[in-house]
């Protein structure tokens, strides 16, 4: 007889162990799906895992790819801490590549140096314009932001499509639904030639330390701490809950457009009908794998973007489908959330020990 | 009687918009009452829809295909189970999890299928019942599945208002500690709730595949498992109103689809938008009355149960 026993308080070794434990059993199970596929297991984990990694694009498609991930996840885990569920992170980097992009195909002739810093702050904007509206229907109408997040995120695809598809088609693009080409002005600039690494990746290391530092110095970081570790504390100590969940919301919505304006302004170049591999989602997987905390979220966001790297890889090399790199991401959040168990509780082997007090 | 005739064809194609959507959503109400919040239909709705694409198109047979669809959906919700029953893991988190895991595992399964096309599910064909004016087509012209979720939801009430095992439910999602106290088994009662509501989850999304748009396309729920969800918080929880909601929503995803082929001036992408606001609009309606979500939901909802502490 296998049971669980309450540790009293949260095991600190366990919660950094955890992502571990989670990781080495994905790879096992990696093994399992790659040969019931009848392919080569060992191989395909090196093409997925390792190969992507041992040139120098591929070390610099990492941060890519990583990037957008980093730069939603920080924002995503300091709500989720308050218990607040943004799931609509991808619509709110839709829209935020929407309104940046926008600008930049309205002034297509302009070489202001001012094009790019506008076009990052109207991503912003449009990121936590998105985000405001769950905001406002909880807080005033007490609609659960889970689904209305959600919902909003299909609403947002699908005026990306019609703008593509319509009024914001380029003109001269043969009838294809794409926008013009970002003006060079409208472009980020390049880290490293030869790559697409750009400045995005210098913004998501930024935003990982002003998030830290939110968290562990300012104010609202300690009352989102609080409320989500204990609600009624945070009741008692007359935190406004509205004001948190604002903060949550539009912080997080902020930086998934960011995300998203420097992903279309970046390595895509123009607004596109798909402009994400669902980034908003993974970024959910991101979140929880780096402990909820901006400096985990760092190494979670690179591990998640080897995912898409390899997924890449294995697609050419092995002839493996794009949507494996899905089923990891799934099987590993399952992992981490079965293994975060060890966090409260102490597994006992035999007899469940009565507990003092006298339950059944 | 001929200036209603008109009406048949779209009275039938709603009541097929809104078969998968009843399915899934009863599913989840049971899981709900009984004090689990599984936000993986999406993710369950998508495996079974591709296991009973697989199947019928390996064997051929829509029985096979829809028990594949059912068992499909079971077996995903177990995983679920598994964690927050067993393993104590967060429900929100989980359920998520559930659905990123379904879209990509569903997605690798149908690879192969893709662009494949199936007969739809037979229809009932009954001789002259079928052939009387109006109501011979839409009482009697339909497939197996459909019967089933009007059946699952009279079956649903009966076994929650008027069975004792789902008085014992209720207990359990009302109050967990209560019902452990006078020796139910919480644990066992929620884990057989949530096999049930991916059952039904996994036939809502077979329907999908076997009969609505028979064929496999990778996500093709499109968002139906979350609206799904969202008919449970409008229902309050009452079955009854789980139907009005259900028809209401396939109401609305078959007025868009005639009016963009009836080419009025609007984008059909922005049409496409409504179901999705509709459900914002719905929630924001019946949720603004705090009181009576708070008096109508479960009470342990979402809440962790663990029998030792």
């Amino acid at each position: 007889m296998v049971s669980l026993e309450p540790r009293g308080t949260r095991s600190t070794l366990y919660s950094y162990l955890s992502p571990v434990i989670a990781i080495v059993l994905t790879l096992a199970a990696g093994i399992v799906i790659f040969s019931a596929m009848g392919k080569p297991p060992m191989q395909a984990l090196y093409v997925f895992f390792v190969q992507p990694l041992t040139t120098a694009y591929g070390a610099t498609e990492l941060v890519v790819k990583a990037t957008p991930l980093v730069l939603i996840a920080v924002g995503l885990s300091l709500g989720f801490r308050s218990n607040v569920w943004n799931i609509g992170a991808e619509g709110q980097f839709t829209v935020g590549a929407i309104f940046g992009g926008g600008l930049a195909i309205y002034f297509h002739d302009s070489e202001s140096i001012l094009l790019l810093p506008g076009t990052l702050v109207a991503g912003i904007v449009g990121g936590m314009a998105w985000a405001a509206i769950p905001a406002w229907l909880r807080t005033r109408f007490n609609a659960n932001e889970i689904l209305t997040s959600l919902m909003l995120t299909y609403v947002a695809i699908l005026a990306l499509s019609y703008l593509v598809h319509g009024p914001w088609r380029d003109p001269d693009g043969f009838n294809f639904p794409e926008s013009r080409v970002f003006p060079d002005a409208g472009i980020m600039p390049v880290l490293f030639e030869d790559s697409r690494l750009h400045l995005g990746a210098v913004f998501a290391l930024a935003i990982v330390l002003v998030g830290w530092t939110l968290l562990s110095r300012a104010v609202i970081g300690f009352q989102l701490r609080v409320v989500g570790a204990a609600p009624a504390a945070a009741r008692y100590g007359g935190f406004r809950e509205k004001r948190l969940i604002w903060f949550s919301l539009l912080l997080s919505g902020g930086l998934a457009g960011l995300a998203g304006i420097s992903e279309v302004a970046g390595p895509i170049g123009q607004l596109l009908p798909t402009i994400s591999p669902g980034y908003g989602f993974t970024a959910i997987i991101v979140a929880f794998l780096g402990r909820l905390h901006p400096v985990g979220v760092l190494f979670a966001g690179l591990i998640m973007a080897l995912s898409y790297i390899g997924g890449e890889t294995a697609q050419i090399e092995l002839g493996l489908p794009a949507a494996v790199t899905g089923l990891f991401q799934g099987v590993l959040l399952f992992f981490l959330l079965g293994a975060d168990v060890l966090i409260n509780y102490r597994i006992r082997f035999g007899r469940a020990r009565v507990p003092q007090g006298g339950a059944r | 009687m001929s200036d209603i005739s008109w009406l048949v064809p779209v009275i039938l194609t709603v009541i097929t918009a809104s078969t998968p959507l009843l399915l899934a959503a009863t599913g989840e109400l049971v899981v709900e009452k009984s004090g689990v919040l599984n936000l993986g239909v999406e993710g369950m709705m998508v495996v079974g829809a591709v296991a009973a694409f697989a199947t019928a198109s390996s064997t051929g047979s829509a029985v096979l295909a829809i028990l594949a669809g059912l068992a499909a959906g079971a077996a995903v919700a177990s995983v679920f189970g598994f964690l927050t029953l067993g393993l104590v893991a967060n429900q929100v988190a989980t359920g998520l999890a559930l659905t990123i895991f379904g879209i990509g595992f569903s997605a690798l399964i149908g690879a192969g299928y893709v662009g494949y096309a199936l007969e739809p599910l037979p229809k009932l064909d009954i001789p002259v019942l079928n052939d009387l004016p109006f109501v011979g087509p839409i009482l009697f012209g339909h497939d197996a599945l459909v019967y089933f979720s009007f059946a699952a939801l009279v079956g649903v009430s009966w076994f929650l208002y008027r069975s004792r095992a789902g008085l014992v439910l209720r207990a359990v999602g009302e109050s967990h500690d209560s019902a452990h106290s006078i020796g139910y088994p919480v644990l066992r009662i929620r884990f057989l709730a949530i096999l049930f509501g991916g059952a039904m989850s996994g036939l809502g999304g077979a329907y999908l595949s076997l009969s609505y748009t028979p064929m496999w396309a990778e996500n093709m729920t499109a968002g139906r498992g979350w609206i799904a969800l969202a008919l449970v918080v409008f229902s309050t929880w009452r079955p009854g109103r789980l139907l009005l909601g259900a028809y209401m929503f396939g109401a609305i995803t078959i007025l868009q689809l005639h009016a963009q082929s009836a080419g009025i001036g609007v984008p059909s992408q922005v049409m496409s938008m409504l179901p999705y606001l509709a459900t914002i609009a719905v929630l924001v309606a019946i949720s603004r009355d705090a009181t009576k979500i708070r008096l109508n939901a479960p009470g342990c909802l979402g809440k962790v149960f663990h029998p030792a502490r």
